[in-house]
């Protein structure tokens, strides 16, 4: 699994962050989404999926 | 056996949740998506801030693109409205005369901008709600000096009226209430909000529109909005109105169904169940929030895609515990589980961004705690009852906002709630 962000379309919601702390995080600053690592382990898969799905403003893309 | 499809009527930001939720949870039968508009699934909080601005293009807002809807094998009904429902059979009827019969139903249809008699036939006179309603008024917006009329002081008046003043327009607030979303934030953040928009040049009025004054209209284009009567008498010149004055649950093709009631949206259980076999999520839905106590029906982006994701996963256990060995072969039977979370929604004005945990309106007790107020770092909490019910901050760090929703995830007494905050929003 890959994971691209269009991080301009993030609304520092940070759903992402709750639902998986060890993928994503956000900037001090503005609260943007920050990828920690772009291609997590096989027991993030689930969790990144989530994620993904809530995101509120379409911000997390996954690849195969 | 041909399988009989789930449907998910609406297809927006719920809607499409619930399509992809159904899929990941396993279902593999038909699935069929039906939107009355005509585009592909779009979100709409851009619509008041970037889209108006003109710093995003439409197709900006797309949820998905195409290659990502693919691999869900959706049966897309674009431009199909749904006219019926029977729930006893769960059959749907569609605008064409189509009935669809289905194994399940998720209900998430949204709300419709309310609007005022009269308005339609006026040229000037505008809603926000869809991408449509959003590119007619940029439309009347590009181009410098017009007189801008928001009517309506909530969050979607006072998201407009920025955009508009920044874009250089003379801009009127209006509202019955005389703090700005005083009622959505209550009147402390209200005013810091209120402070803010009149720095920018907005003018904020109190007051109820009595009707518009209008010229004849060239061609077949109806009269044209000169100006804004209020109901005090004074007259409001202006060549735009935006109406931002609520809206309305999208439940008017249900009505004839008697099993259900509509009262102000579609009334659920704590399962977002509205009858067996059928489900309701997003702005639509009203349902027993299983820590709040009262039915609740929230118009905030994040439920919606939390509800959709909730309805989907409880139809499936439903339709699994109905029919034990079809519904979804290769994944365990799931329980259903009652939909509770944290509410929250954020807006954006100007430079400042407000984020909002739990309950925030009609609450009886408040605090608000200007920390910087250059910088408008604010924390404020809600109680109800001795107990505190939500949270809202703008201009903190993202571990302090996580950490405020933390104090209101689950209801605590308001002085032990206040001491939390403090800790939250301590320096460091
Ligand atoms: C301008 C604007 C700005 C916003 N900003 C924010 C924000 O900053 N933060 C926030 O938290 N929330 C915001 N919101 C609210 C958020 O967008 C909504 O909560 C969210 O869109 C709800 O999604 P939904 O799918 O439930 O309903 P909707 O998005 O309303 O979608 C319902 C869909 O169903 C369709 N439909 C209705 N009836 C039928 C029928 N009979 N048959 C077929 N289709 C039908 C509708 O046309 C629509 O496409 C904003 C909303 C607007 C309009």
């Amino acid at each position: 699994m890959k994971i691209t962000i269009d991080a301009d379309k993030c609304c520092a919601a940070g759903q992402c962050v709750l639902i998986a702390p060890e993928v994503f995080d956000q900037r001090d600053e503005d609260g943007v989404v920050v990828v920690l690592d772009d291609a997590p382990p096989a027991d993030q898969h689930d969790a990144v999926r989530e994620a993904a799905a809530i995101c509120p403003a379409a911000v997390i893309e996954l690849h195969a | 056996m041909t399988a009989l499809p789930l449907a998910v009527v609406g297809a927006s930001a719920a809607g499409l949740a619930a399509a992809e939720a159904l899929r990941r949870f396993g279902w593999t039968g038909p699935l069929t998506l039906i939107g009355d508009e005509a585009h592909l699934p779009y979100d709409r909080p851009p619509l008041s801030k970037q889209l108006l601005h003109g710093t995003w293009e439409a197709e900006r807002l797309l949820l998905r693109s195409t290659e990502q809807l693919d691999p869900l094998g959706l049966d897309l009904r674009l431009g199909t409205r749904a006219t019926g429902l029977d729930a006893a059979t769960r059959t749907l009827t569609l605008d064409g005369g189509e009935r669809l019969r289905c194994a399940g139903v998720i209900i998430a249809t949204g709300v419709a901008a309310r609007t005022l008699p009269g308005a339609a036939d006026i040229d000037g006179v505008l809603t926000l709600r869809t991408l449509d309603d959003a590119l007619a008024l940029r439309a009347r917006m590009t181009g410098g000096g017009r007189r801008l009329v928001v009517v309506g002081n909530g969050v979607l008046g006072c998201e407009a009226a920025a955009v508009a003043r920044e874009l250089g327009h003379e801009v009127t607030l209006i509202g019955r209430d005389p703090v700005p979303m005083s009622r959505a934030v209550g009147p402390g953040v209200g005013a810091l909000l209120a402070e803010e928009h009149r720095a920018r040049g907005v003018r904020l009025l109190t007051g109820a529109v009595d009707g518009f004054e209008t010229e004849p209209g060239s061609t077949d284009e109806g009269a044209r909005l000169t100006g804004v009567r209020l109901a005090d008498g004074s007259l409001l010149p202006a060549d735009t109105v935006l109406l931002a004055i609520g809206s309305e649950p999208a439940v008017g093709w249900l009505r004839g169904e008697t099993a259900l009631d509509t009262t102000d949206g579609l009334r659920c259980d704590a399962y977002c169940a509205a009858a067996p076999g059928i489900y309701a999520a997003g702005d639509v839905a009203r349902w027993d929030h299983p820590v709040h106590g009262a039915p609740l029906r929230f118009e905030h982006r994040m439920n919606a895609t939390e509800q959709g994701m909730a309805a989907a996963r409880n139809l499936l256990a439903e339709l699994a515990a109905e029919t034990p060995q079809s519904a979804a072969p290769d994944t365990p039977a799931q329980e259903r589980r009652p939909f509770a979370p944290v509410p929250y929604f954020w807006s954006d004005q100007y430079g400042i961004k407000l984020q909002a945990y739990g309950l925030t309106a009609g609450a009886d007790q408040v605090e608000t705690t200007v920390i910087d107020p250059a910088e408008h770092r604010t924390v404020a909490l809600y109680g109800r009852g001795g107990t505190a019910t939500g949270v809202l901050a703008a201009g903190l760090p993202p571990r302090q906002v996580r950490a405020l929703r933390a104090v209101i995830a689950t209801p605590l007494p308001w002085e032990e709630a206040r001491e939390r905050v403090r800790a939250a929003t301590a320096a460091g």
